[in-house]
């Protein structure tokens, strides 16, 4: 199989505009003829399902949620960038189209993250003009603010609800084409299959969540925009519906899923508790810019914090990196923590936590100050953890937070079978190893609203499409084999619940391909993952019946497919000889701990083809070029 | 600092829509006061499994208080005793060791119960259809700073925005009214210039199809805004009569009906 990327020749600024060009037009009568099948309704679902039909193609748009409106990119906090330069401070599209590809360390493609750095602007003016009341100053005009260490404001934002409204916006442009009787949304329904003819993707087996039906809908293309995969961890910040089926079925059938492993975990969450807990939140990093960072010096010291004296304290960022101290980035910051507490000097009652300590911030600026700039995190702190951060420090712990890894797409946001297209997380596309603050918000809607209109048009106009429907065989053989799945889930009637094998899987991926990875850990991983497997099909006690709501079976059927999946998430990171960004494997690093990549053998997108449950995965490489950037290595010093 | 607690728990169970429900006893035993109400239900759950019995069925997704898809009635109050906090949000710590909760679903008539504790909220998203947007198409937007917003006006639409369309307003009014929730709909967009144009249609066709679903009207209880974890003000149903009014002057077709309708109310 040769992949092909389809970036479009001549300058690099040009190139969308020139391929908007290009691609074949839909005459408007056609598009109603057309019918197109949206899979999720995050901001990329939502914002493609609208457009869509603003265009005037027919769109059904399902949904697990009970509304489209809870999607999980409605927990996104920061921000979403954009090269306006507002503030004048330098910004510009070619900035942010650098940043972004430095940031991912130089693992991306640079055509698409030069068109996702001119959409940026446009989304803006979507957004506003949609009503989403982002934040301004006093003369009305919006306000910005500096986001995850870059040197410009770029980053627009309201509160800290950005992806609530964001999602919102979305969500109202989509309902009024549901109005309009062009968008048809199917709520409560779980892809289980993507059905394939003539090598042409032609719809879709959703699972009707409430009554167990398994339900067909045929289409000229189907789109996935069904997010990432970072629930494989069992705790991370994703919201508990997140998981990998969709596109993991998909790749069953076909679609390249590219570089699996890069994983990106946040260093500032609140710690794991105890066994029970279902997931972990997020809180903003900002808080690293007055906190310190530290550990007792002794491994094992369980004294209250505030007993423990500075000479006793190990601030480890500040004494291993000595200039850039508490405000390294994500990466070390994570890793770092990690390090800790495998020498014991984790605190907490779990011992898998590190001190995050405002004393210092609060006796130099006062209680007023620090309230001010952080009071919402700290309530929010206090509210989970019941304890008063202006009292004793905080405890922090790095999360999953979010996959840079999906199905392979070319330029036209198009997998390698016809007709399936994947946006915003569900694809690999634009943040190579490492994905910057408030770029995913711009990347879901820039998917959405602003690139799948065009490349799918293009695609549809030069297609023939032989007739298919919901009666054609592959439809039923779909749905037969997605109903004897889940009747053979609820047979197997054994020991363990769904979720203790959800959390065994979770605890083998965050020990052995999590913040820092090395071979033998990978390859115990690669033993272990499919006896967890073999365990699950003959052990797991999935309750009730197929032919109603049964939250555990929905699990089931997702964790079912983790447990494939995580295995292709190992061979990624075993085949990648280097360090990149979110992969930090141990034996490639720089003397300051740094990743270091191998920019002669591994600059290429790793994209992984399916040859059967527990077969080896053939690799595909697409290799990188970079014809406007230098290829640099990160620096902290 | 974390302790247990043992609970006594009295859920509604209903195996599906339509079918009767009732009160089932379960003993949570050895709840850690650090997990969430969430979690408590997912210990439950897997003693339930193990024993070979159904799960209780609970809608969720985020977990922080954002998505709006948990929810449930506990002793009486939706989401719950604390203040300004979502189900999943409310942390055991918050409850007495021995304390008998007693978890029902959100009721209302245009919210039937699917089974157990998960109702059909899908009123809120028709009410939005009918109207609760800006027409404005990807391609249309002018330039962003185009249109200055005054900021106080921002962030009192910023205010109105915060709902998460949980539905907990509705469970708690006397009435099922969900004024609140429109309110706050209508609000958000007509703060904001862009939003004026249709600011009569949409209040129009809101609350119209409000009242077609089978929500009740605003009586001023005020429990709405007293469960709300997003803290949204009454203020905004205020706003909301005012649009109806303004927009009944200059709807002459819709004012007969609209005007026969509220008086009677």
């Amino acid at each position: 199989m040769k992949l092909d990327p389809k970036v479009p020749g001549g300058p690099l600024v040009g190139k969308w505009d020139r391929h908007r060009f290009e691609l074949k037009l839909v005459n408007p009568a056609n598009k109603r003829k057309f019918e197109i099948i949206v899979v999720g309704t995050g901001l990329a679902g939502a914002s493609a399902s609208a457009t869509l039909a603003e265009l005037g193609y027919n769109v059904k748009t399902f949904c697990i949620q009970d509304s489209p409106r809870r999607a999980h990119s409605i927990a996104a906090q920061g921000g979403i960038n954009a090269a306006k330069n507002y503030p004048g401070d330098g910004d510009s599209i070619w900035r942010l189209f650098y940043d972004t590809v430095k940031g991912g360390d130089f693992r991306a493609r640079e055509a698409n993250v030069y068109r996702l750095a001119q959409i940026s602007n446009q989304i803006i003016d979507l957004c506003v003009a949609q009503g989403v009341p982002f934040a301004r100053e006093y003369g009305g005009l919006l306000a910005n603010r500096s986001f995850g260490g870059a040197q410009v404001s770029r980053t627009f934002y309201a509160r800290g609800q950005t992806g609530q409204q964001l999602l919102v916006g979305a969500y109202h442009a989509m309902m009024r084409q549901v109005h309009a009787g062009k968008v048809k949304m199917f709520p409560r329904r779980e892809m289980v299959d993507l059905v394939v003819v003539n090598d042409q993707a032609r719809g879709i087996i959703v699972r009707n969540l409430i009554t167990g039906q398994m339900e067909s809908h045929a289409a000229h293309a189907v789109v996935l925009a069904t997010g990432g995969y970072g629930n494989v961890y069992f705790l991370s910040t994703n919201g508990m519906s997140g998981n990998v089926s969709a596109i993991w079925r998909a790749h069953k059938k076909g679609a390249l899923f590219a570089n699996p492993c890069f994983t990106q975990i946040h260093p500032t969450c609140i710690p794991v508790h105890g066994t029970y807990q279902s997931k972990l939140t997020l809180m903003s990093e900002s808080l690293r810019n007055d906190g310190r960072v530290w550990v007792p010096a002794q491994p094992g010291d369980k004294r209250n914090p505030n007993d423990i004296a500075e000479p006793e304290r190990d601030y480890f960022l500040e004494r291993k990196y000595p200039s850039f101290g508490n405000l390294v980035p994500r990466d070390v910051a994570s890793r770092n923590a990690k390090e800790m507490c495998d020498e014991g000097k984790g605190v907490g009652p779990t011992g898998y936590a590190v001190y995050l300590d405002f004393k210092e911030a609060i006796q130099r600026d006062g209680a007023e100050v620090i309230k001010k700039k952080y009071g919402n995190l700290f309530q929010m702190y206090e509210r989970i953890t019941g304890e008063n951060p202006y009292e004793a420090p905080m405890m922090i712990y790095p999360a999953i937070h979010y996959t840079m890894g999906g199905l392979w797409v070319d330029y036209n946001l198009m997998s390698t079978i016809p007709g399936l297209f994947v946006l915003g997380e569900a694809n690999f596309s634009d943040h190579g190893s490492n994905r910057l603050g408030a770029s995913a918000l711009m990347q879901g809607l820039a998917d959405g609203y602003f690139v799948i209109p065009y490349t799918i048009g293009g695609y549809l106009a030069g297609t023939r499409f032989p007739e298919v429907n919901e009666s054609h065989s592959a439809f039923q053989e779909s749905a037969r084999g997605a109903t004897e799945a889940a009747a053979g889930l609820l047979a197997v009637k054994g020991k363990r619940t769904v979720a203790d094998f959800h959390r065994e899987l979770g605890r083998i991926m965050w020990e052995n391909c999590g913040m820092a990875r090395d071979e033998t850990g990978l390859l115990k991983a690669k033993e272990s993952i499919p006896a967890l497997r073999q365990e699950f099909r003959q052990n797991v006690n999935v309750p009730g019946s197929a032919a109603d709501l049964n939250q555990s079976l929905e699990r089931a059927n997702r964790v079912a497919d983790y447990l494939e999946f995580a295995e292709l998430m190992i061979e990624d990171a075993l085949a990648r000889k280097e360090s990149c960004g979110c992969h930090f494997n141990v034996a490639y690093q720089t003397e300051d701990h740094e990743a270091k990549r191998n920019d002669e053998t591994s600059c290429y997108v790793a994209a992984w083809e399916f040859n059967g449950v527990g077969k080896p995965p053939t690799l595909h490489k697409e290799p990188l070029v970079f014809e406007n950037v230098a290829l640099a290595q990160r620096s902290y010093k | 600092m974390s302790k247990t607690i043992q609970l006594t728990l009295k859920v509604w169970r209903q195996r599906g829509g339509g079918q009767k429900g009732f009160f089932e006893t379960y003993q949570a035993k050895d709840i850690s006061t650090d997990m969430s109400f969430l979690e408590m239900l997912d210990v439950v759950n897997e003693t339930l499994v193990h024993q070979g019995k159904d799960p209780i069925a609970f809608d969720h997704d985020c977990r922080e208080g954002i998505c709006g898809a948990c929810g449930s009635v506990v002793n009486g109050i939706p989401h719950g005793p604390e203040k300004a906090t979502t189900l999943c949000q409310l942390h055991m710590r918050h409850f007495q060791d021995g304390q008998t909760l007693v978890i029902e679903p959100f009721r209302a008539r245009a919210f039937k119960v699917i089974k157990d504790l998960v109702v059909d909220r899908s009123a809120f998203d028709q009410i939005v259809q009918a109207g609760g947007y800006v027409s404005v198409n990807s391609s249309q937007a002018p330039e962003a700073n185009s249109t200055p917003v005054p900021a106080d006006m921002a962030e009192l639409a910023m205010d109105a925005a915060a709902c998460i369309g949980c539905g907990a307003c509705v469970a708690a009014c006397p009435n099922a009214s969900a004024m609140l929730f429109t309110g706050a709909k209508i609000s958000h967009l007509v703060l904001l210039p862009q939003g004026k144009p249709e600011a009569a249609k949409r209040a129009m066709a809101m609350i119209q199809k409000m009242d077609e679903l089978g929500f009740g009207n605003c009586s001023n209880h005020k429990e709405c805004e007293a469960v709300c974890p997003k803290e949204i003000s009454i203020s905004n149903i205020a706003r909301f009569n005012r649009e109806f009014l303004k927009a009944s002057f200059v709807s002459p077709e819709k004012i007969g009906e609209e005007t026969k309708k509220s008086e009677g109310e």
